[in-house]
């Protein structure tokens, strides 16, 4: 049996057209061994949606600069509970601020990843959260 | 309701969740794959295949959108497409980028794509592809597009796999020696140049062109692990008619060309119908699929039912050399 893999969407919903931390993060993620859906920039919550949809995939990461997260993410998470995909993990990157992070993790957002963040937190932080807790 | 039956109702959820056990080779997929395995053998299989950076992806994404919206006259036809990437040899992570290239797609519920990481397998597709088609097949897709990992010259797997394969070349790629060595432009049914707004594009399409006029009817035995698995002579019976691979320029990021592809593949269907090469391709790749997994449960089932310690015996006298590979291989099996 092969061995099942983690995978995950990688997505640059909006406008803005700066993919390079969207870029760094899936690279990131295939080194510790996941397999990533990278679809490009400008994307529409109903195509992230729908990816997420026929890639089957265990999270979704959202790389947002624009300010419009307030406005993208609520919808992902709203297509996702539609699709019948509400245990896909959400995670953002990008220009989020600090009185918006309580207000998004309580909307379900698993991880919020500003600048400067340690690639391999967010690594951390997706396996614990779809493998569950390791063993001790 | 069962996973099987939900995917044969269309069920997109249910139709996703399969093709992650199936990737996996998990219990359950199998179950349903063998529920599902008599519903299949509807679907058009088309595989393209090509180097890195001949315009794959554009180019499937052109076809889909056609096969989506064709010529007045034509019903609009359902399409899946596999889309496999290389699996790194370290990490065995993967970076699955094909999707860039297919948002034309998006929001259109007759369009199914899936992206596929090689996990390990080197012929340009990965092991459980065929059966990801399949499930697509029993769903209803009547057209399956297969992208297969970005080739070079040997990733001929996609043959034993599609009906129709298209090889997508660009201009600018090698010369003439490159066209006529063996391998992946002997396995086109049809040639694509794509970027023909490109300079040089009449140098690759000549090249293209004499390779083809050099060729001669060959059967098509394909060597898989040793063993040769024929396809019957296209050209088979001198009253056959023989099909003549076309060449078609295109320019897949405007468009350009794609409903002549099209038109290609349609007449090679028609092709392989009438000649029975339809069937003749069918049986074969039945055959490779069962013999590749008799293969793999033979081994597994051995491995099973031999002890670690006295495979390690054997291996250990490998190392030193005191017996050969083959003479190993014999002791193994005599141990049972």
């Amino acid at each position: 049996m092969s061995e099942r893999r983690i995978r995950v969407l990688v997505a640059k919903p909006g406008l803005d057209g700066h993919d390079r931390g969207a870029k760094v993060v899936a690279r990131a993620l295939r080194d510790a061994g996941m397999e990533v859906v990278y679809t490009g920039l400008r994307q529409t919550p109903e195509m992230i949606a729908e990816a997420a949809l026929q890639e089957d995939v265990d999270a979704v990461g959202l790389s947002i600069l624009s300010g419009a997260h307030m406005a993208l993410v609520p919808r992902v998470l709203e297509l996702l509970r539609t699709n019948g995909q509400e245990a896909v993990r959400v995670f953002l990157g990008g220009i989020i601020p600090d009185e918006d992070v309580p207000i998004l993790k309580e909307m379900g957002v698993m991880g919020i990843y500003g600048p400067g963040t340690i690639t391999d937190d967010i690594v951390r932080d997706i396996v614990k959260s779809v493998r569950g807790a390791p063993q001790p | 309701m069962n996973l099987a039956a939900s995917v044969l109702t269309g069920d997109r959820l249910a139709i996703s969740r399969l093709l992650s056990q199936v990737e996996n080779d998990t219990p359950e997929g199998r179950l349903a794959l063998s529920e599902l395995f008599a519903h299949t053998g509807r679907a058009h299989l088309i595989g393209v295949t090509g180097a890195p950076g001949t315009g794959k992806s554009s180019l499937v994404n052109q076809l889909a959108r056609y096969y989506r919206h064709p010529k007045a006259g034509e019903n609009p036809r359902r399409v899946a497409i596999v889309a496999v990437d290389p699996s790194s040899p370290f990490s065995g992570g993967a970076i699955l980028g094909d999707r860039i290239r297919m948002r034309d797609l998006a929001g259109d519920s007759g369009v199914f794509i899936r992206s596929m990481a090689s996990r390990g397998s080197l012929g340009g597709l990965a092991s459980a592809t065929a059966s990801v088609v399949q499930v697509f097949d029993a769903a209803g897709f009547e057209v399956i597009m297969v992208e297969t990992v970005g080739a070079g010259q040997a990733e001929v797997d996609i043959a034993r796999l599609a009906h129709t394969t298209l090889v997508v070349e660009a201009p600018g790629l090698g010369d003439e020696i490159q066209a006529i060595k063996a391998g992946i432009l002997e396995i086109a049914d049809v040639l694509v140049v794509n970027k023909a707004d490109q300079p040089g594009v009449e140098n690759t399409e000549r090249a293209l062109r004499s390779m083809l006029d050099l060729a001669h009817p060959t059967p098509r035995i394909f060597r898989h692990h040793g063993k040769a698995e024929a396809i019957p002579d296209p050209a088979g019976s001198p009253a056959q008619p023989l099909w003549i691979t076309p060449i078609q320029r295109t320019v897949s990021t405007e468009g350009t060309g794609i409903p002549e592809v099209a038109e290609h593949i349609a007449r090679h269907r028609a092709y392989l119908q009438t000649t029975g090469d339809w069937q003749r391709r069918e049986h074969a790749r039945i055959q490779n699929e069962l013999e590749t997994l008799l293969r793999e449960t033979l081994v597994a089932r051995w491995r099973q039912s031999t002890g670690d310690d006295a495979y390690q015996q054997v291996l250990d006298s490998l190392y030193d050399r005191k017996i050969s590979p083959h003479q190993a291989v014999e002791k193994l099996l005599a141990s049972e």
